[in-house]
């Protein structure tokens, strides 16, 4: 193929992807001249090329599109089936590009008369009256062409035009616009405008005349500004780059090899060279890896369009929104994402959007809004696709799942809802009710999860019906360097990316960590939790010895606990090295099949070495065991630190409802237990209540759907506050245990915070915050708004959720304005950038800096040495108490101490300082 | 396409053959198909590899998947330590074929080269484009496309 054919498909292909973002953003403001002068610019563009090239179908096409563009520039109202017509016709000249490229130049055969006949229908109705005698007269070159605006020769050509030719005038013509419209741009509307020759000059145009003013001097700007980009960047073939970038890690192996061996050789001379070459290494590395960096915008660029047909084709009006297109990553990512980004914003479109008058009913405006954002974080990017649908619908995910074989009922019974929104991850799973043509085949979200995972990703949901959901994709910024860590095993050397490392933990004989065995399972307990573990030799099948069973030496191993997904587990080597920075190569075709691995690289001392895939182990893992690998999830890992906080035992109060399993909640939070007739509770307003010391009481249910007892008496925990109660039905009230909280399983069903071992049995505990709100709704809100003048911020500092949930409701409900933190880093940083607190309550036992050291840490600066803070805390012996005094707190409270906490916080605010004063 | 039909092909009768010996039998590849010719250092092995593959190694910034001759044609493995290989290229890829030694480069006409004979060892066969008559001795013809086609192919079918 011919250089100027190359660069001419090259050139097109990115023009016309401009030109649908354009043409998209065009219909939403048709007023907008710049948006359709860049437009018409680039098609007119196209058309010119194509007849130097001698490409007459391309020609015809955009020759046709041009002209009704012309319409629209000369104010003709722009209507979106013109706008899908030149669509249409953008993606035919697409059609014919490709086949142009695969036929190496050649034209392919082809009518695109019924397209282009279209085209000019539809330019003939967009005519004004006056005009059409013109465009009869001479049909198939653009109208506008009919009288020039400067006179030119009169050049007729020896036969007819064939459609879509361009006529000398008309070639003149534009040859002078667009020169004058390159060199300045103001004269142009003194050329076009003032001779107006142009019969119809439309009243809308002169409507937008002040627009253009504006317009024209954008146009200046954007002309000077489009100059000086234009010189400064130029066109690299992306092989060049890869090769530049495959030089460069060959450059920095080998100057690790020559600094190894200047490091054997003191005061040699080749030190300070070196130590140059060295440090130029490095920045060459970083340039060169920067060139690989595009704007994520590039993977968007196709959205706009796409959504536009889908709100068509759906007959929804959405709005898509982008937030952070400039956000750079590796090309090669970047090119991994378009796919799986392309059918999460047609699923939400399709399936999150409600049709408009569905979103009406549920006082959301008509228009759907669908926001794509991205940023930068840590090593990663985040990209996030959200829409303001009408979330997820469990139900419906559930029967799914059941129907599909992914679980039994009873399975999903005790599954929280963010359990069960990832179904939707799995193989076969769609939950439209009925095949579109966007989406719903069943193909969707699992390849978009396995899309992501396959570079190094995460892909999570978050849902709230009626508010819509988003999906949150965390991907590495580049494939193509990788933090690891290399470890030996088998006499071999592996390197694991460190992105799926969660700690390293070294087993000795007498070391905190043991490794403990359930019939010849070895398993690692770690902070209470149980590990499944399994040497790196066994599962790369390269042990040596007679018996893999013997592998794992309990008395003396590395392990690294991994996490993958929801999998937690540990890998035992032999040794651990170093972490290394490594370029990855990937493996050549006849390795890829080992799924244990995802490439290869060389290292500093020349050798290869392979990469372990998290992934593949992880799931040779699962299989090899299946049966103690816990499902285990961010909250429960919180929630396992606040089990380590409440060494306290505590009372909890344990009942029945809805279910055959134990519940409890602390009793400290329990006002009073009541029993009532059933013909007490009444029913208005939709909702249960009960007459209770003079005032009607809401009642509550554990799960939604349930109901009170049809006769005898009914149980409920009565929950006070400040001459408001709300009655949590239940079925049995069970018992009253001493136990220490551990919640081991986290939950995000709402209601839940999370399982704990309490009495020998599984037991949910309740979280109070999420049904005081259920019964009145401003259960939180309404002391603030009473007493907003009093209002006193309090920074509240607890490393574990648990208390945070547990007691932020009950500084709120006593008419504080809480903000909290998850530890002292935390409270600093918010403390620092200014953020205005009356007081600070902390927890004292938290991991890094405990609370006597971050109130110490607060004393020292004069800003905050006099603000009041409180301790809290599970442990309260006299030795501790003084401790906290001699750190500065001004109180010293039980963590349990409900009642203690809220007096304490009274006494402080009103002067009285407690035990320090 | 196989060598013949492509020395075929290209027009000229004669081929350039380098030779190596893999277990006392003389083999011939295409000189065109051969990039290099080193001795293989500091092979790191990999783990659930195919039996055949010896392990990847770094040529010269380049990292080659090296295949043990012997173990894909089921020799018994060398006792001595002396080994060589042969880089080829083979789909942008760079593979090296682990053999005993290598000899010279003959240069043999298309045409004196024989069909596989009947009996020949299956496992050969498949990787053998055919046989030379020299002085005293056979050289078979190794086929880079089958010998590493067949390699890619297995693994991933099971």
């Amino acid at each position: 193929m011919d250089d100027l054919l190359r660069e001419f498909l090259t050139e097109t292909s990115e023009s016309l992807d401009v030109v649908d973002v354009e043409l998209v953003k065009f219909e939403q403001e048709p007023n907008n001249a710049t948006i359709l002068d860049n437009i018409f610019r680039l098609v007119h563009t196209i058309k010119g090329t194509c007849g130097f090239l001698g490409l007459p179908r391309l020609e015809g096409i955009a020759h046709a599109a041009e002209t009704l563009m012309g319409k629209f520039r000369d104010g003709v109202p722009v209507t979106p089936e013109a706008v899908s017509l030149i669509l249409n016709s953008i993606d035919r000249i697409k059609e014919i590009l490709a086949d142009l490229e695969a036929a190496e130049g050649e034209e392919p055969q082809g009518d695109d008369s019924d397209l282009i006949s279209e085209l000019e229908r539809m330019s003939m109705s967009a005519e004004k009256p006056a005009a059409a005698p013109v465009k009869a007269a001479a049909p198939a070159p653009a109208p506008e062409v009919a009288e020039p605006a400067i006179k030119v020769p009169d050049q007729t050509l020896e036969r007819a035009l064939r459609p879509g030719e361009v006529s000398l005038d008309e070639l003149e013509r534009a040859f002078r616009e667009t020169e004058i419209e390159v060199e300045v741009a103001a004269p142009v509307e003194a050329v076009v405008e003032a001779p107006a020759p142009k019969a119809q000059k439309p009243a809308p145009r002169a409507a937008a005349a002040p627009k253009d003013d504006d317009h024209e001097d954008k146009a200046d700007k954007k002309a000077a500004a489009g100059g000086g980009v234009s010189n400064q960047s130029i066109r690299v073939a992306v092989e060049t780059l890869e090769h530049l970038m495959t030089m460069v890690s060959e450059l920095v192996l080998t100057r690790n090899q020559l600094l190894e061996i200047v490091r054997r050789h003191e005061d040699s001379e080749f030190k300070v060279p070196l130590q140059r070459l060295s440090n130029v290494t490095a920045e060459l590395q970083e340039g060169v890896m920067k060139t690989r960096m595009q704007p994520i915008g590039n993977a968007w660029q196709k959205l706009p369009r796409i959504v536009r047909d889908l709100s068509q084709e759906l007959e929804k009006p959405i709005e898509l929104e982008m937030i952070g297109a400039e956000t750079e990553l590796d090309r090669q990512v970047l090119e991994m994402i378009k796919d799986p980004l392309t059918h999460m914003v047609r699923n939400s479109a399709d399936h999150g959007l409600e049709m408009p008058a569905q979103r009406r009913a549920a006082g959301k405006p008509d228009k759907g809004i669908i926001t794509l954002s991205a940023y930068h974080e840590g090593g990663h990017i985040i990209i996030e696709v959200k829409d303001d649908g009408r979330g997820l619908d469990v139900d419906k995910i559930k029967a799914k799942a059941v129907e599909r074989g992914l679980a039994t009922e009873a399975e999903i019974d005790k599954m929280t809802d963010a359990q069960i929104h990832r179904f939707i991850f799995a193989a076969g799973f769609s939950t439209a009710a009925a095949v579109t043509s966007v989406s719903g085949r069943g193909v969707g979200m699992d390849v978009v999860r396995n899309n992501i995972e396959l570079i190094g990703g995460t892909v999570d949901l978050r849902s709230t019906p009626g508010k819509g959901s988003s999906f949150i994709i965390k991907i590495p910024l580049t494939l193509a360097i990788v933090s690891t860590l290399i470890v030996e095993a088998g006499g071999d050397r592996f390197a694991i990316p460190q992105l799926s490392v969660v700690e390293l933990v070294r087993v000795q004989t007498n070391s905190e960590h043991r490794i403990e065995r359930i019939k010849n399972t070895p398993v690692l307990r770690l902070r209470n939790k149980l590990l499944p573990l399994l040497h790196l030799s066994q599962l790369l099948g390269i042990y040596e010895g007679e018996n893999a069973e013997n592998a794992i030496n309990d008395d003396n191993g590395f392990i690294v606990v991994m996490q993958v997904g929801s999998q937690t587990f540990g890998v035992v080597v032999d040794g651990v090295f170093h972490t290394e920075e490594i370029v990855v190569k990937p493996m050549s075709t006849m390795l890829r099949n080992l799924n244990m691995f995802s490439g290869n690289t060389i290292l500093g001392d020349g050798s290869v070495i392979m990469i372990i895939d998290p992934n593949g182990i992880a799931s040779a893992m699962a299989s090899q065991a299946s049966s103690a690998v816990a499902e285990q999830n961010e909250e429960a890992e919180e929630n396992r630190r606040a089990a380590s906080d409440g060494q306290k035992p505590i009372s909890l109060l344990l009942f029945r409802a809805g279910a055959p399993e134990p519940k409890a909640v602390p009793l400290s939070l329990v006002t009073r237990l009541e029993e009532f007739e059933v013909s007490k509770i009444e029913r208005s307003n939709g909702r249960d209540l009960v007459q209770y010391r003079g005032s009607l009481m809401p009642l509550v249910y554990v799960n939604e759907g349930d109901h009170h007892k049809l006769e005898g008496t009914q149980p409920m925990l009565v929950f006070s506050d400040s001459g408001r109660s709300m009655g949590l039905v239940v079925d049995e009230i069970v018992d009253i245990v001493e136990d220490r909280l551990n919640i081991e399983v986290g939950s995000e069903r709402p209601g839940i915070l999370g399982s704990a071992v309490i009495k020998e049995r599984a037991t949910e505990i309740l979280d109070l915050g999420y049904y005081l709100p259920q019964a009145f709704e401003d259960w939180f809100m309404r002391k603030e708004m009473d007493i907003r003048s009093l209002t006193k911020k309090i920074l509240f500092v607890d490393d574990s959720a648990f208390f945070r949930n547990m007691l932020t409701p009950v500084l709120k409900a006593a008419g504080y304005d809480v903000t909290t933190c998850t530890g002292p880093d935390e409270a600093f940083e918010l403390l620092e950038s200014g953020a205005e607190f009356q007081a600070v309550v902390s927890d004292i036992e938290m991991p890094r800096v405990n609370g006597f050291e971050f109130c110490e840490a607060l004393r020292r600066d004069p800003r905050f040495r006099k603000m009041p803070v409180l301790a809290l805390s599970a442990m309260v012996t006299p030795a501790s108490i003084e401790r906290g005094r001699q750190a500065g707190f001004d109180d010293y409270v039980a963590k349990f101490d409900r009642p203690g906490l809220i007096a304490a916080l009274k006494d402080v605010f009103s002067g009285e300082m407690g035990v320090a004063a | 396409m196989s060598v013949l039909e492509h020395s075929v092909a290209s027009g000229s009768d004669m081929i350039q053959y380098v030779t190596v010996v893999i277990g006392g039998q003389l083999f011939g590849l295409p000189i065109s198909q051969v990039h290099d010719v080193f001795v293989p250092e500091s092979v790191t092995r990999v783990p659930l590899s195919a039996p055949e593959v010896a392990g990847v190694l770094n040529l010269r910034g380049r990292i080659v998947t090296a295949i043990d001759m012997r173990r894909r044609l089921h020799l018994p493995p060398r006792q001595d330590g002396q080994m060589m290989a042969v880089g080829i290229e083979y789909k942008h890829e760079s593979y090296g074929l682990v053999i005993d030694t290598v000899g010279e480069v003959l240069t043999l006409s298309a045409k004196t080269a024989e069909p596989n004979p009947q009996n020949l060892d299956k496992r050969w066969a498949e990787i053998s484009a055919g046989v030379h008559r020299l002085d005293g001795r056979l050289m078979v013809i190794l086929d880079v496309e089958r010998l590493l086609g067949a390699m890619m192919s297995e693994p991933m079918a099971a």
